[in-house]
């Protein structure tokens, strides 16, 4: 099945690839899937007073999960952490025009966002 | 060199151009039905038919009036299951075969099963190889057919055909081998090999599609089959459907070809192959063959590259063409049931890549892919969050992953 233009620009050009230092206190890491699966995101967000400022991801999985975290870190960034909470996962299948068999990419990205979240929460007290 | 690549040629083959050219007039000028009996039309027809099928049978060894022309190897594969079924229904309700043989061997089988056939599926050691001891385990005295591959599609591992037979033969029990991906490839003899029936196609050995053959053996022992297509009789009864006449032609030869050529182009393969397999493995680490190393075809190699996954990497290849076992190829989101029978672990099953080379590749191809694997593969795993966690000494078998 041929890609969407959006699946191989982010493929060719993943957005925010890397990682930030797991144990700093201003930054939350979440890391969904399983090798065996085919898939996992790292997803890493770093918070300022309730403010997304930076995002970086790591995927092991095909073009569109590598998609759907870049996009993700890239629609994140900037964002409130209770708006990033809102995102949908949904969200990325239709702007990724993602095909049914590859929604459970979209899934795990949003997945993802709301893991790293979790992290920052309870690494910082609430 | 010519881009993009084909270097998926367990899928599928180009035809060659002294095929098509001989299967040409069969289109426009003997276009005749080879049922046809009473007009120049269907005798040029016929005559073609039974030209071709002298070739199609000497690359097996078997003779002229021994094979059912089909539509290709699936086809063949039923007919074998079903029809011996079917016909031997008196003689017992038992047939082995093994877990690594192509969906329409295995598919078949599951079939017969739920109508009450009893299938044993044999498994494979961590090679991809059947134990002919465990064949000879498996029969009972209601097993009427032992069904096993020649060469498997994605590790292109050879089976231990000949053993085989010879069990097969000593206990009586009819024997068919699906041989689509071993035909012009490695040297194919039912006599010596001890083959009751044996399923082929033509578009694996630079032919066409939708053209293929199943041999059936008429003596010692004569088998007999029961047809799954009904209708006008065509061979001998036992596949009714007008012959596909420039595609039998195209089939022949293909055959005859391959046959001419294959000892050289085995070798040549062989060697294209193992500069492939040094080229990457030399270049990059963690990257683990599948399947025994030596006894496979020579055209066929299949790697995992850790913390890759299979489908990721084709996609940075696109100008390549290749194939995965990663589920994200697959229908079914499982990754490749022939790397998990050998014991592969899923991750690296998800990570794998066949890699098919033919009549057609080149050196400078081989060396091209090299590169280019190589490079997408060192651009993927720098993204991947199971390199990074390997590489920081995280023993990735001890994680609890959130899925």
């Amino acid at each position: 099945m041929p890609y969407s233009d959006e699946v191989i620009d982010h493929y060719n050009n993943p957005r925010n690839v890397g990682s930030f230092e797991k144990d700093e206190k201003d930054v939350g890491t979440g890391v969904v899937g399983a090798p065996e699966c085919g898939d996992v995101m790292k997803l890493q967000l770093k918070i300022d007073n309730g403010v997304i400022v930076d995002a970086k991801f790591k995927t092991f999985g095909c073009g569109s999960a590598i998609a759907s975290s870049s996009l993700a870190t890239e629609w994140v960034k900037g964002k409130s952490v209770d708006e990033a909470m809102t995102l949908k996962n949904t969200d990325i299948v239709e702007k990724l025009h993602l095909p049914p068999v590859k929604i459970h990419c979209s899934v795990l990205a949003e997945d993802a966002i709301k893991a790293a979240i979790e992290d920052y929460k309870k690494r910082n007290g609430g | 060199m010519n881009m993009p690549i084909y270097m998926d040629n367990h899928s599928t083959t180009k035809v060659d151009p002294g095929v098509i050219e001989e299967m040409l007039p069969y289109f426009t000028v003997h276009y005749g039905n080879a049922a046809s009996r009473n007009h120049t039309f269907g005798w040029d027809a016929d005559k073609a038919v039974e030209a071709a099928r002298e070739r199609v049978t000497k690359i097996i060894g078997a003779d002229s009036r021994e094979i059912i022309f089909t539509s290709g190897a699936t086809e063949s594969n039923n007919l074998a299951l079903k029809g011996v079924v079917e016909m031997y229904v008196e003689k017992g309700n038992h047939i082995i075969t093994q877990v690594t043989e192509h969906r329409s061997v295995l598919d078949t089988a599951k079939r017969l099963e739920k109508s009450g056939i009893n299938v044993t599926f044999l498994p494979v050691d961590s090679n991809g190889l059947v134990d002919p001891d465990d064949v000879r385990k498996a029969i009972t005295d209601r097993t009427v057919l032992i069904s096993i591959m020649l060469v498997n599609n994605e590790i292109g591992v050879i089976q231990p055909i000949e053993e085989i037979g010879k069990i097969a033969k000593e206990r009586g029990i009819l024997f068919h081998c699906d041989a689509t991906q071993g035909i012009g490839k490695v040297p194919v003899d039912v006599q010596t090999m001890g083959i009751d029936l044996l399923s082929y196609t033509a578009h694996k050995l630079y032919g066409p599609k939708g053209i293929g053959a199943l041999y059936v053996r008429r003596k010692n022992p004569r088998v007999r089959l029961s047809p799954i297509i009904d209708g006008g009789g065509h061979e001998r009864g036992m596949r009714s459907g007008t012959l596909n006449v420039p595609g039998i032609v195209g089939f022949g030869k293909a055959c005859e070809i391959a046959m001419k050529v294959m000892k050289e182009e085995s070798a040549r393969l062989l060697s294209l192959r193992e500069r492939l397999r040094k080229g990457i493995t030399d270049s990059l680490e963690e990257v683990y063959l599948n399947g025994h190393p030596a006894r496979r075809m020579p055209g066929n190699l299949n790697l995992s590259f850790a913390y890759v996954e299979g489908e990721s990497l084709l996609m940075g290849l696109k100008e390549i063409a290749l194939s995965s076992g990663s589920a994200c190829t697959s229908a079914t989101l499982e990754p490749s049931y022939v790397l998990q029978a050998l014991g592969v672990s899923p991750e690296l099953a998800h990570s794998s890549v066949r890699f098919g080379l033919g009549r057609f590749n080149t050196e400078e191809e081989v060396d091209y892919v090299i590169n280019r694997v190589t490079e997408t593969v060192n651009r993927l795993r720098e993204m991947s969050p199971l390199y990074e966690m390997a590489k920081a000494g995280v023993d990735l078998k001890q994680v609890r992953w959130r899925k």
